[in-house]
């Protein structure tokens, strides 16, 4: 316990970054996966077959794999930085990673809401004259949002413990890298072990009810 | 009935073909639609009454022939097809008001999106419309509130929010409780008499007689005869017609 007090503020700086990372990405693989799934259900077939491709490719790839060749290959060999300070350009690698990463599943399960939307919605937009992507973003996109609003609460949970392994972009600064560097120092201390897995229960627990009292609140009745 | 139909027609289908897969749904179709004419399309389930209806606004496509609607070939995509459909009110089976939105703003979309049209101009001509199917108490409501029968009037003043060239009704009273029907089929008599262009797919044929111009029958992709509504009913040409009419006539 006395450990988990010490080293406190080093862990709590640490977790903040873990937070700050979980906003970000939330908000970036929501747009990128509705790119995505726009793609995925658009009438032109290379962007159908684009959105596939990098769904199918991303989706498949461990994320640390992912977040290494962010950082090795995008930025180390590709010559993409966000900026001179290291910490600052590892910590948008993983932003751009994880980001990128996390939007193919939003996009799967945007996509598995689109399901539920009955043909005859596309129909009768089509019918009034709106173009496909005017019915897309006006008809279908919002009915098939209320419906998936859980599974994406699960999709963000999942996210948000994904940064936890930003270290592989490099990044050295979140919650669980501090662990391990403090567990070199003091060894393993149960108490700042739990302590982290309560910091981001207090962080994910809510997202998990309120995403799921959203759905019902949100659900369009038929 | 109408008494002058501008002479030249609204839709002409010029040997229209349409397979769905080995079924040959539209065969060798003909058929003109004069301005201001109400036709019913008639006959067995299966006959492609649905698709001929759907492909005037090209909601199906189809495989040869040429359909031209107010006197140039329907687009084949994109902003000149959305175009066409926004002078081509449709009503379908299933009511398809869109769920998550109220009533009014169904019947609002369309013309602030599609036309332009700026919202608080929308919305009185909206409640106008409304007012006129009957349904101006229920305009904050949303569809899922509302019965089948005063759901699909709420379509019928969608497609009229449009003002539309014409509107195509497909089978727009088959999925309501019998009670339902009349409310609906009221609306239409009235849309008739005010000189709409119309396309009904409808067994209903106390509608035919009393707002159709003309009575097509089709069946397997056909169209086998066409008349005026007094004449098909009492006096069917063709045997197929013949023996369509005495199974829904004695019910």
């Amino acid at each position: 316990m006395d450990d988990l007090i010490k080293y406190a503020p080093d862990l709590l700086a640490g977790f903040l970054k873990n937070v700050q990372l979980s906003v970000i990405c939330a908000i970036l693989s929501l747009i990128f996966g509705t790119i995505l799934v726009a793609m995925r259900v658009s009438p032109t077939p290379v962007l159908r077959g684009a959105g596939a491709a990098y769904v199918n490719i991303v989706r498949n790839t461990p994320l640390t794999l992912v977040l290494a060749f962010s950082a090795l290959g995008l930025s180390d060999t590709l010559g993409v930085t966000f900026s001179e300070e290291p910490s600052t350009n590892s910590f948008w690698l993983v932003v751009l990673g994880l980001s990128l990463y996390t939007a193919t599943f939003v996009c799967e399960a945007l996509r598995s809401g689109i399901n539920t939307v009955p043909m005859g919605q596309a129909e009768a937009a089509r019918a009034i004259g709106l173009t496909f992507f005017q019915s897309l973003r006006m008809i279908i996109l919002p009915q098939a949002f209320r419906a998936v609003v859980a599974p994406l609460g699960s999709v963000i949970i999942a996210m948000i413990k994904n940064t936890t392994v930003a270290i592989a972009a490099g990044y050295l600064a979140e919650s669980a890298f501090v662990m391990r560097d403090t567990f070199d120092e003091t060894g393993v201390s149960i108490p700042i072990f739990v302590g982290i897995v309560i910091a981001f229960m207090i962080v994910t627990l809510p997202i998990g009810f309120f995403t799921g009292w959203l759905a019902n609140r949100l659900a369009v009745a038929r | 009935m109408k008494e002058t139909l501008d002479s030249t027609p609204l839709v002409v289908l010029d040997d229209v073909n349409k397979h769905f897969g080995s079924l040959h749904v539209l065969r060798d179709i003909n058929l003109t639609i004069a301005r201001g004419e109400v036709l019913v399309v008639i006959g067995p389930s299966g006959g492609g009454k649905s698709t001929l209806c759907r492909a005037i606004n090209r909601l199906e496509t189809i495989d040869s022939g040429t359909i031209t609607f107010d006197g140039l070939p329907l687009p084949k995509e994109g902003k000149a097809l959305a175009r066409l459909r926004s002078e081509v009110g449709m009503v379908f089976q299933s009511f398809n008001l869109f769920a998550h939105k109220t009533i009014l703003e169904n019947v609002t979309l369309g013309p602030i999106k599609v036309r332009g049209v700026d919202k608080a101009q929308a919305e009185r001509r909206g409640m106008e419309l409304l007012e006129r199917v009957g349904i101006g108490a229920q305009a904050a409501k949303y569809p899922a509130q509302l019965s089948g029968g005063q759901q699909q009037r709420v379509a019928i003043a969608r497609a009229l929010a449009m003002d539309p060239k014409m509107i195509l009704f497909d089978e727009p009273t088959s999925a309501l409780d019998p009670e339902m029907v009349q409310e609906v089929l009221d609306v239409m008599i009235g849309l008739a008499r005010d000189g709409m262009t119309m396309m009904v797919v409808t067994h209903e044929m106390g509608f035919a007689r009393r707002a159709a111009n003309r009575v097509v029958f089709m069946a397997d992709g056909q169209i086998v005869e066409e008349n005026t509504p007094d004449e098909f009913f009492t006096n069917a040409r063709t045997d197929r017609a013949k023996d369509f009419l005495s199974k829904i006539l004695t019910h």
